[in-house]
């Protein structure tokens, strides 16, 4: 299945989206080698340099590092993982405060729903 | 890095009055995957028929890997282009071995295996082929061949979606990364993400030539959408 990429975004900021959500989610864990180039060109169903651009990008956010000639890895900076999770938490509350602004709501009246929610969920 | 085709004040006149292509210039280097749009009668065809020595400049030239449209270029580029020129009474396998026969660089295994990989069956004669799977044949030859330059008339145009994104994997799976795949379409939207570079062709000139990523980052955008944009009739 190619990967789902949206239409109006950078294609490499959207492979390095999905590579860091791979990561977070398990699908590779820390100290894992990454697929070659052209795995992952084929499986995302784009251009090989595109994912070459985002792998690059990855290695210089240091998330990703290079063995000169058995291919890349996932770092196994354990606080590095966590603060990649945690922006990926910001960037979501961030995105629904602006949503729920947008239908009108206070910040303040959106947390007090956020507790309603929680404990019905509980 | 040396460009695998240039384009250096190209024009093609077909009659007193028409240019096809008007003083295109253009160069491309070698390892990316260009896609070549534009609406029709822009030029696309006219570009690719002189890059093949198929047409002859009215002023201008063309070159590829530094040299004229020839024998010589014509070893190191695979064409496909917008119709068959295959003999109807031959059998797939009997292509398979005119191609070899032809060209030094065609495999003829990996032909074999992505015939089988379609469900095209090569002991049937081209004429007993459908329209799209005629296509498929065809593309699948000229993508078995070891080229530095592979040029696609409307590759995916009239096959169905699967086999469509079979060729797409074709593409991805078979190009070397010092090779260059310049085609041509109009589904922009199923070959986006595969290509690095688009050119937009207008009235036989290129009025854009830039990576997909720069016009998503500058435009906000999709290549499709803004095609659309540029082209609206």
């Amino acid at each position: 299945m190619p990967w789902d990429l949206d239409n109006d975004r950078p294609i490499y900021l959207q492979l390095m989206e999905r590579i860091q959500q791979d990561i977070i989610s398990g699908v590779y864990s820390p100290g894992d080698k990454l697929p070659s180039v052209r795995d992952l060109a084929v499986e995302a169903a784009v251009n090989p340099n595109t994912i070459q651009k985002a792998l690059s990008e990855l290695e210089r956010s240091g998330l990703v590092y290079a063995q000169r000639t058995s291919g890349r890895f996932i770092t196994e900076d354990e606080q590095m993982l966590r603060e990649m999770k945690k922006e990926q938490a910001s960037r979501h509350i961030h995105d629904f405060f602006e949503k729920m602004r947008s239908l009108g709501f206070r910040d303040e009246e959106t947390l007090a729903l956020i507790e309603e929610a929680v404990k019905e969920e509980q | 890095m040396k460009p695998i085709l240039e384009c250096k004040g190209l024009s093609k006149k077909y009659n007193a009055a028409y240019y096809a292509l008007a003083n295109l210039n253009l160069s491309l280097e070698p390892g990316q995957i260009v896609g070549l749009l534009g609406p029709n009668g822009s030029g696309k065809t006219t570009l690719i028929k002189l890059i093949n020595d198929l047409l002859i400049p009215t002023e201008g030239e063309v070159l590829v890997d530094g040299m004229r449209p020839g024998v010589e270029t014509k070893k190191i580029v695979s064409y496909l282009p917008e119709r068959t020129y295959l003999d109807p009474a031959m059998k797939i396998r009997d292509v398979i071995s005119y191609f070899s026969d032809f060209y030094d660089d065609f495999s003829a295994d990996k032909a074999g295996r992505m015939m089988q990989d379609l469900e095209i069956n090569v002991n049937e004669r081209m004429r007993a082929l459908s329209k799209g799977t005629k296509e498929k044949v065809q593309l699948a030859l000229v993508m078995s061949r070891d080229a530095r330059l592979y040029i696609l008339d409307e590759p995916i145009g009239g096959v169905d979606p699967a086999a469509r994104d079979y060729i797409l994997r074709t593409i991805l799976t078979n190009y070397r990364e010092d090779a260059t795949i310049l085609l041509s379409t109009h589904l922009i939207t199923d070959i986006e993400n595969i290509l690095d570079r688009v050119l937009f062709l207008r009235q036989g000139q290129v009025v854009l030539n830039a990576t997909v990523d720069e016009i998503r980052t500058d435009k906000g955008k999709s290549v499709d959408a803004l095609f659309r944009e540029v082209f609206r009739c």
